[in-house]
C-alpha cells in the first residue's frame, strides 16, 4: 500500500520558470487494486507517477510504502511503513528495481538489441543468476505470445508486439506494483482493449496497478477499482468502484 | 559477493553487445588505437633487443681503447706509445688495432676492414660478413676486387663468411692479413689505427685511462664502460627521428582520446536515460561505460603488442628498414633475440589504457546523473 | 588474446635460451677481433662505430655542418668523462 501525504513537487524552485506540477496531493493506493489517474495533459499525472514510483522525490510532503521488503528494511510488524521521501538514490533505485515495474508512454526500449535482451535488462544489475532471469523472460514472452520474437531486434516488431515486450520488461523482476504512463497513447482500439485484458490478468495475479491515462477506453474499463481525477496538479475527485 | 560479481559480469555482457552494435565505429577506433600501440611497442621491442645485445656482446670488447687525436680528428697512433702504456700498473697487454673504412664505388657500400690480432687470414684471402656477401652476391671461394689507395685493384679470395647470427657484429666486416691491409691503404709503418689495452681489474680502468691521458695528452682513452654507455643512449628519445615518431604517436592518441571525451551522441544519451529509468543506478551506467572503454583499449593494446612482437622478431623490423638504412646500402638482417622489458610495456599500458578509459567514462558522468524520471517526460 | 600474450612470453624465453650459445659465439667473435661496436648503420663513421666517435665527428666536413645522415639522428654523441683529458 502506498500513501501520499500532502505531497508537492515543484520544478525549478526559486527561478523564474518555477512550476508546481503536483500541488498538495494526499491519497492512498490500496494493495492489489487497479487505480487510474485520469486527467488532461499537464495535470500532473506523470509527475505523480514518478513520485510514487520512486523516480523522483517530492519537494514537500511524505510518501510511505507498506508491505515492501528490501535489503535495508525488513518490517518488524505488518503495519510498519517505510518512508521513502528522503531516501538516498541508491535505496530508491533498489526499491524501484524490486517492487516496481514501469511501462512508459514511448515504450523506451533499447534499439539494436533483441526483444529478449530488452526484457532482461532491468535484471542485469540485480546480481541474480543469468539463467534464472533468462528463464523468467522466456516464460513471460510465452505468456504474452511473443516468444517467436525472442531473438529479433526490436526494430522489427509491430506496435502491439512492442507493447507486450514493454509489459514483459516491467514484469521481469516480479514486481508487486505496476505503473503505466499513458499506455494506450500509441495504440488503436483493438490493441488498447488487448492491453486492458492483459492488465486484468495481472490484476488477477494480485499485483497493485497504477495507470495514468486520459483515454476513456482505459478509465471506463470494467476492471478498474479506483479512478482519481486530476487537474492542475490537484485531485478533483476520487471515485472507488467495487 | 557473487551478486556483485554477477552484476559486473552482466554489465560487461551488455557492454560487449553495445560495442558490437556499433561495429563500424568501434572497429575503426580499435584499428587506430592498435596502430598507435603497434608503432610504440615495435620501438620498445627493437630498442630493448639491441641494447640487450650490446650489453651482452660488447662485454667482450677491449677494456680500453686509446685513440690519437689531431685538430679534433681521429689520427693514427704511433706504435711507440704502446711501450710506455704497457708499463702502467694494471695493464697486462697492449695490442695495436688495424682497421678502417672502405667505400666500394661499384656497389655503393661502406665496409669495415680489419686485421685480426690472432689467426689472420693468409695473404690474398679474406673473411667477409654476411651483409657483404649479400650485397655483392658472392660466396666462399669467389674473388673480390678492392680498389687500393694506389689505384691498383686488389684481388682477394673469400675464405669464409661470418655466420648469419653474428650479422649484428660482422655484417659489413672484411678481415684480411696485415700485408693486404698495408697494400690496400698504403698504410704507413710504425702506426696503428688505435691501441686496445687489456686491464683485467675493472676498478683500475679509470686510473689507467687518466694516466694514459696524462702521459700522452694528444690521445683519447675510451673505457669499456663508456662504450657500453653509448649503446644505452642509442635510440634516445631526444634523437631527431625518435622525437618525430613519438610526437606523432602521442599527438594522434591525444586527438583520438579527445574526440572520445568531448561527448556522447544523442543516441547514447537516450540509451543511458532508458537504462536509468528501468532501474540502473548511476554507478551501473558508469561501470558500463568503463567496460566499453576498457575492452577497446585492452584489446587494442594486446593486439598491438602481439603484432609488434611479430613485426620485430619474425619480420626483422621490416617497417623500420627505410629509417635505419638511410643512405647506406648494406642493411644487416636483424636476427634479434626477443627481449621483453615488462616495465616499459607496463608504462605503455598505463599511459594508453588508463587515459582512454577515463576519456570514455568522463563524458558519460553527466549523462549518467540524469534523473530517472526525465525518461518519462521525454 | 591473453592466451597469445602468454604464448608470446613463453616464445621469447624459449628463443632466448635456444640462441644462448649463438650469443656466446658472438661474444667470442667480439673478443677475438677486438670489436667495440655493433654493426647497426653503415652510413657514416660515427654511426658505424658510435663508441669510437667523439663530439666533433658529425661536424668533420666543415664547421657547424648539419646532420645529413638519417641514422645520425638515431645515434647520440658518446658520453665524455670530464676528468680525462680530451682535446
Amino acid at each position: 500500500m502506498i500513501e501520499l501525504i500532502n505531497v508537492t513537487r515543484t520544478f525549478n524552485q526559486g527561478k523564474q520558470n518555477q512550476f508546481t506540477a503536483v500541488n498538495d496531493v494526499s491519497m492512498t493506493i490500496q494493495r492489489g487494486k487497479l487505480t487510474v489517474l485520469k486527467g488532461p495533459s499537464g495535470s500532473g499525472k506523470t509527475t505523480l507517477l514518478a513520485l510514487i514510483g520512486c523516480m523522483a522525490r517530492p519537494t514537500s510532503g511524505k510518501i510511505t510504502l507498506k508491505g515492501v521488503t528490501t535489503s535495508f528494511f525488513t518490517p518488524a510488524a505488518s503495519s510498519d511503513t517505510l518512508d521513502i521521501t528522503s531516501l538516498p538514490e541508491r535505496f530508491l533505485t533498489e526499491i524501484r528495481r524490486h517492487s516496481f515495474g514501469f511501462i512508459f508512454q514511448q515504450f523506451n526500449l533499447v534499439k539494436g538489441i533483441s526483444a529478449l535482451e530488452n526484457i532482461m535488462l532491468p535484471a542485469y544489475t540485480t546480481g541474480e543468476h543469468h539463467h534464472h532471469f533468462r528463464q523468467r523472460a522466456l516464460n513471460l514472452m510465452e505468456k504474452f505470445s511473443i516468444i517467436r520474437h525472442a531473438a529479433s531486434p526490436v526494430e522489427w516488431l509491430s506496435g502491439g508486439e512492442l507493447q507486450r515486450v514493454a509489459i514483459a520488461r516491467a514484469l521481469i523482476n516480479s514486481p508487486a506494483i505496476i505503473v503505466a504512463d499513458e499506455p494506450t497513447a500509441h495504440l488503436d482500439s483493438v490493441l488498447s482493449r488487448e492491453f486492458m485484458a492483459t492488465i486484468e490478468l495481472l490484476q488477477d495475479e494480485g499485483r497493485t496497478i497504477l495507470i495514468a491515462s486520459h483515454d476513456p477506453l482505459v478509465y471506463n474499463a470494467a476492471c478498474i477499482n479506483t479512478v482519481v481525477s486530476m487537474r492542475d496538479g490537484q485531485i478533483n475527485d476520487n471515485v472507488t468502484r467495487s | 559477493m557473487s551478486t556483485t560479481l554477477n552484476r559486473y559480469r552482466y554489465i560487461l555482457d551488455f557492454a560487449l553487445s553495445s560495442l558490437l552494435r556499433r561495429k563500424v565505429k568501434n572497429m575503426s577506433l580499435l584499428l587506430v588505437y592498435t596502430a598507435i600501440i603497434f608503432v610504440l611497442a615495435s620501438l620498445i621491442f627493437f630498442v630493448q633487443s639491441i641494447k640487450h645485445e650490446a650489453a651482452l656482446t660488447l662485454d667482450q670488447a677491449p677494456d680500453l681503447v686509446v685513440q690519437r687525436m689531431i685538430v679534433g680528428r681521429h689520427d693514427l697512433i704511433p706504435l711507440e706509445y704502446a711501450g710506455k702504456i704497457s708499463q702502467i700498473r694494471g695493464v697486462t697487454a697492449v695490442t695495436p688495432r688495424f682497421w678502417g673504412y672502405y667505400y666500394d664505388p661499384v656497389f655503393g657500400a661502406n665496409y669495415t676492414l680489419l686485421v685480426p690480432d690472432s689467426n689472420p687470414p693468409p695473404v690474398g684471402s679474406i673473411m667477409i660478413g654476411a651483409g657483404v656477401a649479400r650485397n655483392q652476391r658472392i660466396k666462399t671461394g669467389d674473388l673480390m676486387t678492392l680498389r687500393s689507395a694506389s689505384n691498383i685493384p686488389l684481388l682477394l679470395t673469400v675464405q669464409g663468411i661470418f655466420p648469419t647470427h653474428s650479422e649484428i657484429l660482422s655484417s659489413d666486416l672484411l678481415t684480411m692479413s696485415q700485408e693486404d691491409f698495408t697494400t690496400m691503404f698504403n698504410f704507413p709503418g710504425g702506426v696503428a689505427t688505435d691501441l686496445a689495452i687489456t686491464v683485467p681489474n675493472p676498478a683500475e680502468q679509470i686510473t689507467v685511462a687518466s694516466k694514459i691521458a696524462a702521459l700522452y695528452p694528444d690521445t683519447r682513452p675510451i673505457m669499456k664502460s663508456e662504450m657500453l654507455r653509448t649503446y644505452d643512449t642509442l635510440f634516445d628519445w631526444r634523437g631527431g627521428m625518435m622525437v618525430v615518431v613519438l610526437a606523432t604517436a602521442i599527438l594522434s592518441f591525444i586527438i583520438f582520446a579527445w574526440d572520445k571525451a568531448t561527448g556522447l551522441s544523442a543516441e547514447e544519451r537516450k540509451e543511458i536515460g532508458i537504462l536509468k529509468s528501468i532501474g540502473w543506478e548511476t554507478a551501473d551506467v558508469l561501470i558500463l561505460k568503463f567496460w566499453e572503454g576498457f575492452v577497446i583499449s585492452l584489446t587494442a593494446f594486446l593486439c598491438g603488442i602481439l603484432l609488434a612482437y611479430a613485426h620485430i622478431y619474425f619480420f626483422a623490423a621490416l617497417l623500420f628498414k627505410p629509417a635505419l638504412t638511410g643512405w647506406s646500402v648494406l642493411y644487416p638482417a636483424y636476427h634479434l633475440v626477443p627481449s621483453i622489458n615488462p616495465y616499459q610495456l607496463m608504462t605503455l599500458l598505463f599511459l594508453t589504457v588508463l587515459p582512454y578509459t577515463a576519456a570514455t567514462i568522463i563524458p558519460s558522468w553527466l549523462a549518467a546523473t540524469v534523473p530517472p524520471d526525465a525518461a518519462m517526460r521525454s | 588474446m591473453l592466451l597469445f600474450m602468454i604464448v608470446m612470453i613463453v616464445h621469447a624465453e624459449y628463443r632466448r635460451k635456444a640462441t644462448s650459445d649463438e650469443q656466446a659465439e658472438r661474444g667470442k667473435l667480439a673478443a677475438a677481433l677486438k670489436l667495440t661496436d655493433l654493426c647497426l648503420f653503415t652510413e657514416a663513421r660515427y654511426t658505424r662505430h658510435p663508441a669510437m666517435s667523439d663530439h666533433f665527428a658529425p661536424f668533420q666536413d666543415y664547421p657547424s655542418a648539419l646532420e645529413h645522415f638519417p641514422s645520425g639522428s638515431l645515434v647520440s654523441p658518446p658520453n665524455m668523462r670530464p676528468y680525462v683529458n680530451h682535446p
